[in-house]
């Protein structure tokens, strides 16, 4: 019997391998961006990829947000499937116009006559250190477009697995990548990496029975430590990992509340107006009857990002986590 | 070498040796407009040509005309009509080979329509029971751009695309004078300009972006010369001389077919009607100045140079006026025609695949459109 090794990787280098794979297997796959080209990226994600592919395939653009959404739109337009980097999320607003105006639209305004098979990856979260406009949280403006696809991956396997599926898409697709989970490593089979189809479904990362914690991308490695040491006070949590804000998988979700009779929604973007409130309506209007307690929200405070030396109060943590699971209404048990 | 290795490089070096990268003479427009009717020029004119630009021109006002009627009777919500503008609008659609692409704002319906497309599909965004009429694939037409500039990364994008394909395809991007003080206009002729992209980029300076004049919106010596910032040549054209106009726009074409890279036409014209048939333009500017406009006419222009050359004769003026009216009568009577709609069609096409909660949505839109019908809608 033969096993194939199970090598640690950084889900920058899954990421990496996932262009690469995409590149090779077929030859519309252009990248494109800031830095891209001989620097392999600042985050180092698009390495390799110039060399081997050439600068037609892997393009070093001008420095220009909207130019580069912009053209790549065109590009699309003529049968390319061009595969964006915006250099941090703070960066990618000059392209908010292209986004909404056309690039979320063009498959509606034409009848299906122009699809846009475009893939946007944008670094995007706090946690690293990052001096201002580095560490926003932009996934709440890319949810509210109508015609965007917005996925954001929490594992080194799924950050290959849902890129690859991004680029095969045949529509547009934000590619939201938590910076602060760049380096960091788990168990992936580099030899046979598979691509996670269909974008859209929402995984149990850690079954549970006392209560659900709805959470995503760079929070997901917080929930599961929070998990653990929820453990001591006697709680057995879920953790449903989204790795897709749009499409949502409102079914993984509910069945998982229906379960456990309580949920609280964890992210680093901020509460008002912020993706959990969705998230509770939504699980509130399908599971109200199956509910012990009110849904919860755990997010970054509602105020603009703040300096690298203050982030770790804004940011949701196993504390905040744990107090909100503490206030979930558990005397009703008792 | 591959496309993008074919730049030039331009580096930091120690002060003395800088230099700039190249001559920034050759890329200066002319300090006049560029005119061939009424000049010596026009003796070089092919006839043919000047002929069917004739007949475009006649046929592109009625057109305008017929569909300033249709928003005036409600057929249409809106018009943004180019008359006066005809020469640049026909001209743009002429020069183009049937493998290149145009991309139209919204004023340039009657460029699209030159093009080949059906009027009613280039109007169908206008009258507003869809968003785009046409297939954009099958005559190389992007949709109609409603917010300024943003077609024209799109056109660089493409003819990018094209170039990196190897297919020997140019595209056209129209833009008027206010349009140039968008950002996206920069961007795409920055990235233009870097990629050598087959684009040709046509400025309709026609005075006013709804209200504002020209002086309001940029300080620069003319919008051509905006071209020497980038390092693409800027050319002037008289934009009511459509021989003028379809050479200018042809060598830019041409110039960019062979690997030449991009081109800025900036085409003085002059937008004889209001903005919209919502605006209402006596409030910015007098009828004296449109009356000196109306004297400079883009068809009147070209007829002189016609008749005067013997090329256009009352017969062949008369046949080209009935093809106009049998347009626009053909436009008129399918225009008239009460649009059928089905609002389940709201959510065809916002994904590949709609997702559950648009389904759901759906299913409630349906629910309500029987409950409105009632039994008897039930039946039928």
């Amino acid at each position: 019997m033969t096993t194939v090794a199970v090598r640690p990787a950084t889900m920058a280098q899954a990421l990496t391998r996932a262009m690469r794979d995409a590149m090779a297997a077929d030859p519309s796959v252009h990248v494109m961006g800031e830095d891209v080209g001989t620097l392999g990226g600042v985050f180092r994600v698009t390495d390799g990829l110039a060399k081997e592919f050439g600068e037609d395939r892997c393009t070093d653009t001008p420095l220009a947000e909207a130019g580069i959404l912009g053209t790549a739109v065109g590009m699309a337009m003529y049968g390319l499937r061009p595969v964006v980097e915006m250099q941090f999320d703070a960066f990618a607003y000059p392209a908010f116009e292209q986004l909404v105006s056309h690039v979320a639209k063009m498959r509606n305004r034409t009848r299906g006559k122009m699809p846009l098979p475009l893939t946007i990856r944008v670094p995007y979260g706090g946690g690293i250190g990052g001096v201002e406009h580095h560490s926003d949280s932009s996934e709440a403006y890319y949810m509210a477009t109508p015609g965007l696809h917005v996925v954001t991956p929490a594992t080194v396997a799924d950050a290959y697995g849902l890129l690859r599926a991004a680029i095969a898409s045949d529509d547009p697709v934000v590619f939201l990548e938590p910076k602060r989970l760049y380096w960091s490593k788990d168990s992936w089979n580099p030899e046979a990496p598979t691509a996670v189809e269909p974008i859209g479904r929402a995984v149990v990362r850690r079954p549970g029975r006392s209560a659900t914690l709805i959470t995503y991308g760079p929070s997901v490695p917080v929930c599961m430590e929070a998990a653990e040491a929820a453990r001591a006070e006697g709680w057995d949590i879920e953790v449903v990992d989204l790795r897709s804000l749009v499409p949502f998988d409102d079914e993984t979700v509910c069945a998982s509340v229906r379960r456990t009779g309580r949920a609280v929604v964890v992210h680093e973007s901020g509460g008002f107006g912020g993706p959990g409130g969705e998230i509770a309506a939504r699980v509130m209007e399908r599971c109200f009857h199956h509910l012990e307690a009110p849904v919860l929200r755990v997010a970054g405070f509602d105020l603009p990002y703040p300096p690298p030396m203050l982030e770790r109060h804004h940011l949701p943590g196993v504390d905040r986590i744990l107090d909100a699971v503490g206030r979930l209404q558990w005397e009703a048990e008792s | 070498m591959t496309v993008m290795e074919q730049r030039g490089a331009y580096r930091p070096t120690p002060p003395p040796a800088w230099q700039p990268r190249t001559d920034p003479a050759p890329l200066l427009p002319d300090t006049e407009p560029y005119r061939v009717l009424g000049t010596e020029a026009a003796a070089g004119a092919d006839p043919e040509l000047l002929r069917r630009l004739y007949a475009e021109l006649v046929r592109g006002r009625r057109y305008n005309a017929q569909a300033t009627a249709l928003t005036k009777q409600g057929r249409l919500a809106v018009y943004p009509s180019s008359t006066g503008q005809e020469a640049c609008e026909v001209a743009a659609a002429l020069v183009l080979e049937e493998r290149d692409w145009l991309f139209p704002s919204y004023r340039d319906t009657l460029a699209v329509v030159t093009r080949g497309v059906d009027p009613v599909e280039a109007l169908t965004l206008l009258r507003g029971d869809r968003h785009t009429g046409y297939d954009p694939h099958e005559h190389r037409v992007a949709p109609l751009s409603t917010p300024l500039a943003t077609q024209l990364p799109h056109a660089v994008g493409l003819a990018h695309a094209a170039r990196l394909r190897g297919d020997d395809v140019v595209a056209l991007a129209m833009v008027g004078d206010g349009g140039t003080s968008e950002g996206d206009f920069h961007e795409a002729l920055n990235f233009a300009a870097v990629w050598q992209a087959p684009v040709v980029f046509l400025v309709q300076n026609n005075g006013f972006a709804i209200s504002v004049p020209l002086a309001k919106q940029t300080a620069a010596p003319s919008l051509a010369h905006k071209a020497v910032g980038y390092g693409m040549p800027g050319r002037l054209v008289d934009g009511n001389d459509a021989a003028a106009v379809h050479e200018v726009l042809a060598d830019a074409v041409r110039r960019a077919r062979a690997g030449g890279g991009p081109t800025l036409v900036e085409a003085i014209t002059y937008r004889v009607e209001a903005h919209t048939n919502a605006d209402d333009a006596t409030r910015y500017r007098g009828d004296a100045e449109v009356e000196a406009w109306k004297r400079h006419d883009p068809i009147a222009l070209l007829e002189r140079e016609l008749t005067g050359r013997g090329l256009l004769d009352e017969a062949a003026a008369e046949t080209v006026r009935q093809d106009a009216e049998a347009m626009a009568a053909d436009l008129r009577a399918r225009m008239n025609q009460d649009a059928v709609l089905d609002p389940m069609d709201l959510f065809a096409h916002v994904y590949a695949e709609p997702t559950a909660q648009l389904v759901e949505q759906r299913e409630q839109l349906r629910a309500e459109l029987a409950a409105e019908a009632g039994p008897e809608g039930a039946q039928g």
